[in-house]
């Protein structure tokens, strides 16, 4: 499988507007107790990524997966502790992913086992420049799911935007030259299933397809 | 036969045990206090190596941190960022309040593992080796708890000083653990105390997640973590698998 990424790929939890006001009322409750302060992170190890058009297999146990949609950061150089002026220049690029989990309520305990199946990364198939591609706060996504459109995201509506949180998630983790950081998935993910197609387009980017294949069932 | 990963003479080099000296790849064998510097003693992946951890693995420490014991594994997942090798520093930074060590036995996968039976599972292992997997609590917060800014700190993961082979460890389920504390022993326990033993990890994992040669499971740890101060010497060890030396060093900001 070739892919253009090669280092630790991190997603971020709440990194979108909506998200964290519709999440407001329960977060001073129990489990949660308080809002969350840092960066909420998350590892897709390497067993998950899927090149673009790859079929993802399914497990016949999973109805359904949420699906995602993202633009993800993807380092340059080394980062550690950068400022807030100029971490965006650690990023080498830009590229669209596909993260998808099986649906989970509580986001109390690491999500290893809705997050880390196998397959469950899809990976834009071409890193785009952060030369062209410019500010990030202008980039914007839409998902369709068997040609239907089911999702826009607008990433000038993030909580920390690139620059705050590469400083934010630097200041107590290196990220490395090739690790890979998510900006973050939006309100109103989608669902999808065996059989069905996910596309994720972005103005710039080459598209990223993937197709669900529920497992036990012929590809 | 134990395996190291060591700095020597300006080189990066693979070295094994040989009657308490270090047998290189050229025949010399090396006294380990001439090594420059010991890296995790793990051959590099050609892609990251997917480093799962263990927490609330150990019945005493679940009750200790007033916890009910875990009805399934409670897991979280590493960046390689993180790990550092035997007798090297550890950061604490100036503001915290509590920093504890955790000695953790540490299953270096060796065969490609998907939907592994428990009864085949020890076939998938390489090795192992012994990790301290330091935790700042200060840092917790209840969002995928123990979150990334507790657990996946940079030089936060001492790991080494060798890599055993499974083969010289024919019961890694009765292995007693100790650590100390400036030579002071602060915590001490054995492997039969795992609530989910390694084959039950190595079932559970490979039944969602493929995984592959050089992967990790670091298996929690048990009772007695203690606050951790500038200048500290802590030694995590393990009955037959290694004694893993670590500084705790002061730093000036988060």
């Amino acid at each position: 499988m070739n892919l253009p990424i090669s280092g630790t790929v991190y997603g971020v939890l709440l990194n979108f507007q909506s998200e964290v006001q519709a999440l407001t009322p329960q977060m001073n409750q129990p489990p949660y107790k308080a809002a969350p302060k840092a960066p909420i992170l998350y590892v897709k190890p390497a067993n998950t990524w899927s090149a673009h058009d790859a079929a993802i297999p399914v497990p016949a146990r999973v109805p359904q997966v949420e699906v995602g949609a993202t633009i993800a950061m993807v380092m340059g150089r080394d980062v550690q502790a950068a400022r807030l002026s100029d971490a965006i220049n650690s990023v080498a690029g830009y590229l669209l992913m596909n993260d998808l989990s099986i649906p989970h309520a509580s986001f109390f305990r690491p999500p290893v086992k809705f997050k880390c199946l196998d397959g469950f990364l899809g990976v834009g198939p071409q890193l785009r420049a952060a030369a062209e591609a410019g500010d990030p706060a202008a980039f914007s996504l839409e998902v369709r799911i068997n040609g239907v459109l089911k999702q826009s995201l607008q990433f000038a509506d993030l909580v920390r935007n690139a620059s705050q949180l590469l400083a934010d998630v630097s200041a107590f983790m290196t990220l490395r030259a090739g690790d890979v950081l998510m900006l973050g998935c939006g309100p109103g993910r989608p669902l999808a299933q065996g059989g069905d197609r996910i596309d994720i387009s972005a103005p710039g980017f080459a598209p990223l397809s993937n197709t669900l294949v529920a497992e036990g069932s012929a590809a | 036969m134990k395996h190291a990963r060591i700095v020597f003479e300006d080189t990066t080099q693979e070295a094994v045990e040989r009657d308490g000296l270090l047998l290189l790849a050229d025949g010399r064998l090396v006294a380990p206090d001439a090594v420059t510097a010991w890296l995790p003693p793990l051959a590099p992946t050609a892609r990251p190596r997917t480093i799962l951890a263990l927490g609330l693995n150990y019945a005493d420490h679940a009750k200790e941190l007033e916890f009910k014991a875990p009805e399934e594994p409670l897991v979280f997942i590493k960046g390689e960022s993180t790990l550092t090798g035997h007798q090297q520093f550890t950061r604490r930074p100036a503001d915290v309040q509590f920093m504890h060590y955790e000695c953790e036995l540490t299953v270096v996968i060796g065969r490609t593992a998907r939907h592994v039976k428990r009864d085949d599972a020890y076939d998938f292992v390489g090795g192992y080796t012994v990790a301290n997997d330091y935790a700042i609590r200060d840092y917790l917060e209840n969002w995928y708890r123990p979150n990334l800014r507790v657990k996946n700190r940079d030089t936060c993961t001492p790991l080494g000083p060798w890599r055993v082979d499974a083969a010289d460890v024919p019961n890694p389920m009765a292995l007693a653990l100790q650590t100390t504390v400036n030579g002071k022993v602060t915590q001490s326990g054995n492997t039969k105390d795992m609530i989910f033993d390694v084959p039950f990890l190595i079932e559970y994992f490979s039944s969602f997640m493929t995984l592959q040669p050089g992967d990790l499971i670091l298996t929690g740890t048990p009772d007695g973590v203690v606050d951790c101060l500038p200048g500290d010497v802590i030694v995590t060890e393990i009955e037959g698998v290694g004694a893993l030396t670590n500084t705790i060093q002061g730093q000036t900001s988060a």
